[in-house]
């Protein structure tokens, strides 16, 4: 006697929901060999995990406050220097505060900002951009045309301009970052998604009765999601340089929480007593957003070799 | 025909810098707090009639559309608004500030163009060699760098510890010069002042270098891509089995088609430069526009922050304008 499926549907999606996962697994550890053939990329995407763990064992792994310190210890310099001890390793800033420190703190302000104005960009763009390339007509025409609007502003001058009006602060950083972020993600999406639309995959799963919901998030977003996965790793860095700009213009994180781009600006005034003050937190940056487009890149050229820009 | 698809892309232009003047005006409108305060820069320092007064003087009594419209209407004229902290229309105060800005620009843009071209050039040509890898991982660090940082460690080395170079301003306060463009480097060559000449230029290496760095990066990678697809071309063999030198394969053949896209990436870069115009112009006190706008901040002047944005957005929206036509003449291929 034959067994029916009470839901054929449902069953349906949860075998290719096994397949999925299954292919997604093995593309990952094909992923994973990659890497291991590309050194320089696999040590950049090192660096990242090495500031990721830094900057969420924070406490754990630094011996002092990174908001208090003794004047009597101001500008301390580097430990390997005349005057310098190793409990400073790195030295200290204009209130005596361990630079070190201030700098594995500000890792966690920079990753965050950095990560949830990514985040909060793909999200955005991708939703949008998916449902713009899906359903076309007057939606996809007052999306593009209001992304090709914000394409018109710089994209520092656009956030400067919001920063101004809204004010500084975290959240206002976050939210200058991410309206004019999601444009870009917003129009790969809609790209892939135009392109996607018309294969015979969605011709069927339209016909098994599926929605138009379901269909873009079940069947044609795993598709695209690649390409949205490798473009956010490369744009991750530039929004943290954004980040440390307007900390050093004094519109983005406000002291005494520790940001790179203030510690700059601080440093600035005792160039020549204290040098360290300012090039070590820019030398943070530097090394972390090289890590992470080094390995951004890399990602790039195993992954989607077509977003090469150049 | 292609002098009506320029115009047809030109008209399309106009709409977009109404949409961002839009934009710009809904930033004043997005901001909390009393408008004529935020317009004054300053509350509390006057009294409840002057407020009403101002307050229909700045049209904010009357419908957000009609305050739109006056808006927009002014813009056009070429009315962006009165700076009530400087005590002087906003247009005045850009036109001041702008020339230095532009000086600088064009720095950087030359900076750029002289690290970029031989790198990229010489990357292609010699690829995988020790210069190729050393000249793109010297591209990509000047990529990952941020403006601000570079430029202090710029002040750190060359005016700090070598006093070679000025750190500040545009000009020593012992040199004089007439000002005719506002440009001090053409200033002093139109008005034959050598002294003013060495002392802009030496004025203008280290922040045009520190703003040129990041494009210099891009444009070298660029190039280098492009030189590298155009030197696998066919016509490319052709030229060299005709005996053509490796100079004249090069720089004649390979050069003028691999150019084409990196002008346009030059053309987008503008934005970043103008980006990053405000950014250096902190570090090294340049009287420029960008400065002028960070100190606007600061100061909470929003009708010249608003006025300034707006500027820079349109100049943005032209130069891209301008880079699409150029490409359609350097690309016969391509069409707006």
């Amino acid at each position: 006697m034959a067994v029916q499926a009470t839901h054929p549907i449902k069953s349906g999606w949860y075998h290719t929901w096994t397949i999925r996962l299954r292919l997604w697994w093995r593309g990952l550890v094909e992923l994973g060999y990659e890497l291991w053939q590309r050194p320089i990329v696999l040590f950049g995407g090192i660096v990242v995990v090495a500031y990721l763990l830094a900057a969420v064992f924070a406490e754990q792994v630094t011996a002092h406050s990174p908001a208090r310190g003794s004047l009597l210890l101001r500008f301390q310099p580097p430990a390997w220097e005349a005057g310098g001890e190793w409990a400073y390793p790195l030295g200290t800033d204009d209130q005596g505060r361990d630079l070190l420190t201030r700098i594995i703190f500000g890792a966690r302000v920079s990753l965050a900002v950095g990560l949830l104005s990514v985040g909060i960009s793909v999200v955005v763009g991708t939703a949008l951009g998916a449902a713009a390339g899906y359903y076309r007509g007057w939606l996809d025409e007052i999306l593009s045309r209001f992304s090709d609007l914000l394409l018109a502003f710089p994209f520092l001058i656009f956030a400067i301009g919001v920063m101004a009006f809204l004010g500084p602060g975290f959240a206002n950083l976050i939210l200058a970052l991410a309206f004019k972020g999601w444009v870009e993600f917003f129009r790969l999406a809609r790209g892939e998604m135009l392109a996607e639309r018309t294969k015979e995959y969605v011709d069927a799963a339209r016909v098994a009765g599926l929605g138009h919901v379901s269909i873009i998030a079940s069947e044609i977003l795993p598709n695209i999601i690649q390409s949205v996965f490798v473009l956010s790793t490369l744009r991750l860095g530039s929004m943290i340089i954004m980040e440390a700009s307007l900390s050093f213009l004094g519109l983005g994180i406000q002291p005494p929480t520790p940001a790179w781009g203030s510690m700059v600006a601080v440093g600035r005034d005792y160039l020549l007593t204290a040098w360290w003050v300012s090039t070590f937190p820019g030398l943070a940056i530097l090394l972390l957003v090289m890590a992470i487009n080094v390995f951004g890149e890399g990602l790039r050229d195993i992954l989607d070799p077509r977003l090469k820009i150049e | 025909m292609k002098v009506v698809k320029i115009l047809e892309r030109v008209l399309t232009t106009i709409p977009i810098m109404f949409g961002v003047a839009i934009i710009v005006f809904f930033f004043v409108r997005l901001t909390p707090g009393d408008p004529v305060d935020i317009m004054l820069g300053r509350s509390g320092a006057v009294t409840a009639e002057e407020l009403d007064q101002l307050r229909h003087q700045f049209r904010l009594d009357k419908p957000l559309e009609v305050q739109l419209w006056y808006f927009l209407s002014d813009a056009v004229r070429g009315n962006l608004g009165y700076s009530y902290v400087r005590n002087k229309s906003v247009v005045d105060l850009i036109a001041e500030r702008l020339p230095a800005t532009i000086e600088m620009t064009l720095g950087a843009l030359l900076v750029s163009l002289i690290i970029a071209l031989p790198i990229g050039i010489f990357s292609a040509v010699r690829q995988n060699s020790l210069l190729d890898r050393s000249s793109m991982a010297g591209a990509f660090l000047g990529i990952s760098m941020p403006s601000f940082w570079l430029g202090i460690i710029l002040i750190l080395i060359f005016a700090v510890r070598l006093h070679w170079l000025p750190a500040q301003s545009r000009l020593s306060y012992d040199v004089q010069l007439r000002e005719v463009t506002g440009l001090y480097v053409l200033d002093s060559l139109l008005t034959r002042n050598m002294p003013a000449l060495v002392d802009s230029l030496k004025h203008l290496v280290l922040p045009s270098i520190t703003l040129g760095a990041g494009v210099a990066g891009i444009v070298a990678r660029v190039l280098r891509s492009s030189m590298l697809e155009v030197l696998r071309s066919d016509y490319i063999k052709l030229a060299r089995a005709k005996g053509a030198t490796e100079w004249q394969v090069v720089m004649k053949h390979a050069l003028r088609n691999a150019l084409i896209p990196t002008v346009t990436v030059v053309g987008l870069q503008v934005g970043v430069l103008l980006g990053g115009n405000m950014i250096v112009e902190s570090v090294f006190s340049w009287p420029g526009l960008g400065r002028l706008v960070v100190d606007a901040i600061f100061n909470r002047d929003f009708p010249l922050i608003q006025g300034s944005v707006m500027i820079y957005a349109i100049t943005f929206v032209l130069v891209n304008l301008v880079v699409d036509i150029m490409y359609t003449y350097l690309n016969p291929r391509i069409t707006l």
